[in-house]
């Protein structure tokens, strides 16, 4: 029973690790972009949380509707005005500006905020849970993260294939010149994906902030996560993402269960075993 | 009109006889300079071969690595551990490091070459994740806080303090240079020619029979046994390692890309000009902290937004000098 428990609740970490992946996985899709400052625009979320919920005194979940929209306002702003620029053929223009905007999140954070660790209280809901067999018990939090990821994920894949802004991704991502001969502008549409990207990063940052500390370096851990999750699953499919996620939160939690310094390490392991033996992913897309 | 085909220019001439009577002036140092003197150089020339060794992967082969700092603490845990169990003297233990650094970096340069371009980067990042996590582990070196160089080991390597900061220095000297050395004899060779063609046209390269990836395999591989080296040399500089410091991705990666960035990247020159430019900027503003990791963060930024080719690239451009050639050039004579 013991090791059901470990089981269910590596999954639900999972959700989160999907949550960090799944805007990587989008931006990727839309514009071949790698952003390396991805983790770090998480934590800049979360202390942008933790400041609206000092000033205020709100609930962190309800600060997602300020949240939300900023980072997104961000994120259609740093597209247009700085990584439009780097996108080309040359892969190394956007990895190096994304680069250094990484390291300008770091210490930026670092210089209004300090090194401590900080949390984001949330209140009942980070203790309370219900009992699912013996042994087992499901936290709401956790819970609700994993809803929250299966909805995000859901309502990517919706917008992808079901609105005329999905099909304006899909255009520009298949053909970025013709779908210009269209009318579609590709500095207008990756500056949508990339506000998309943002929004979803908010919520992982948020969920980070209540699940567990968080200081202004960790955001290259978060990364590293998404990344892992996004490649054990399987490029360029979400619900794959998901998946990935999941296996990665489950390895982390089994790693962890055998001894504690080989969490971080049992996570790696899995990802590069994954790399070996299915480089495509356990869930590859079935083109069609 | 008579034109010949030539490689040296005056400049290249002229700077071709400043470096080497440089050379000679740093090889007696020890002499001359104050213990601070020989760090400052030492240290020089620690990232003067990390970014020469960088830009050689990612400006010529464009192979974008964020992970380099895996051998970096590969190669300080390596010699720590060959001087402290095995007895072997520290300065005969740095090429077997190098050895190690290749044999560790052809089973992992197969793993990260099936991911592709920006994702290459994050992969050789996880692999230097997983190598600092089992560095943690080492319990025989300290676990997660490291151990120091034993002073009996650090006495076996010379008699005098003189003559171990002397042959610590020198050690430096010879990696700094080595490396340049190395990427400058590379880039002219046939595989230079070849680089270069991959870097202006991989398919018309490839059908020309050249075999693009089993280039950027080898380079990586090289790269990785150098970079070992160096990382030896940066265990004996500080007299010990910890999984943190030996494998920081600030220190050894983040701010030799800068440098690189800063510099110009795809140069031979670029890595030089920017690892002075980076020692100049932190003797002033390393007070700041961590606002001098923002200033360093958006000149990258504004860098490789307006001039990519960074300060290098702009004053080849601008007027036509190469210090150290690796193309041929044509002079007409009237």
């Amino acid at each position: 029973m013991v090791w059901v428990n470990i089981i269910i609740q590596g999954i639900l970490v999972g959700g989160l690790y999907a949550l960090f992946a799944a805007g990587l996985s989008l931006i990727f899709g839309v514009m071949r972009l790698v952003n390396i400052a991805h983790g770090d625009l998480i934590v800049a979320a979360a202390f942008l949380s933790l400041a609206i919920v000092q000033a205020s005194g709100i609930n962190p979940l309800a600060s997602l509707l300020i949240v939300v929209p900023l980072a997104m306002a961000f994120g259609y702003g740093l597209q247009r005005g700085i990584l439009n620029r780097t996108l080309g053929k040359d892969i190394l223009p956007p990895l190096l500006v994304t680069f250094g905007l990484s390291v300008i999140l770091q210490n930026g954070l670092l210089e209004l905020f300090t090194a401590d660790s900080r949390k984001l209280n949330a209140g009942l809901i980070e203790t309370a849970s219900f009992p699912l067999l013996p042994g087992v018990a499901i936290g709401y939090l956790p819970l609700l993260q994993f809803a929250v990821a299966v909805i995000v994920i859901w309502g990517l894949q919706y917008l992808f294939y079901n609105t005329s802004l999905g099909r304006a991704f899909r255009a520009t991502s298949d053909d970025p010149e013709t779908a210009l001969l269209m009318g579609l502008d590709q500095r207008k549409v990756y500056a949508w994906a990339m506000a998309l990207c943002l929004g979803v990063v908010a919520i992982a940052g948020v969920f980070l902030g209540i699940r567990s500390n968080f200081d202004p370096f960790m955001g290259p851990g978060r990364l590293i996560f998404g990344f892992e999750a996004v490649i054990i699953g399987g490029l360029g499919n979400l619900w794959g993402t998901l998946l990935g996620g999941v296996v990665l939160g489950v390895a982390q939690a089994i790693g962890a269960q055998i001894n504690p310094g080989w969490q971080l390490l049992a996570g790696h392991l899995v990802f590069l075993l994954v790399l070996a033996f299915r480089p495509r992913g356990l869930f590859p897309k079935v083109d069609g | 009109m008579n034109t010949t085909i030539t490689r040296s220019t005056t400049a290249s001439r002229v700077s071709a006889f400043i470096a080497l009577a440089l050379i000679a002036v740093l090889i007696v140092a020890p002499w001359w300079g104050t213990t601070s003197t020989l760090r400052l150089v030492g240290e020089f020339m620690v990232y003067l071969a990390l970014a020469s060794l960088w830009n050689l992967l990612a400006g010529y082969t464009g192979l974008v690595s964020v992970g380099q700092q895996a051998y970096v603490g590969l190669g300080s845990y390596a010699l720590v551990a060959l001087a402290m169990f095995a007895g072997i003297h520290p300065l005969l233990a740095v090429p077997i490091v190098g050895l190690a650094g290749v044999l560790v970096a052809l089973p992992v340069g197969k793993l990260v070459f099936r991911l592709q371009g920006a994702y290459f980067a994050i992969g050789t990042w996880v692999v230097a994740e997983v190598f600092r996590l089992v560095a943690a582990q080492i319990t025989a070196m300290g676990g997660g806080s490291g151990t120091s160089l034993p002073v009996g080991v650090l006495r076996a390597m010379a008699e005098t303090k003189f003559w171990r900061e002397a042959s610590i220095y020198w050690l430096a000297l010879a990696l700094g240079v080595g490396a340049l050395a190395l990427v400058y004899g590379l880039l002219r060779s046939r595989v230079g020619l070849a680089l270069t063609a991959i870097r202006d046209s991989e398919v018309a390269s490839s059908s020309l029979g050249i075999s693009i990836s089993r280039i950027k395999y080898a380079v990586y591989v090289a790269v990785a046994g150098m970079t070992a080296m160096i990382g030896s040399l940066i265990a004996l500089q500080k007299i010990r390692v910890s999984p943190d410091a030996a494998f920081s991705v600030n220190d050894w990666t983040a701010f030799v890309i800068f440098i690189v960035v800063i510099g110009g990247i795809g140069t031979i020159e670029g890595p030089i000009i920017g690892t002075i430019v980076y020692f100049v900027l932190r003797e002033f503003l390393a007070d700041l902290g961590s606002i001098y990791l923002l200033i360093l963060g958006a000149l990258a930024i504004v860098i490789m937004l307006l001039a990519p080719k960074g300060i290098w690239g702009y004053v080849a451009a601008r007027w036509n000098i190469s210090l150290f050639p690796t193309g041929y050039r044509v002079n007409e004579k009237d």
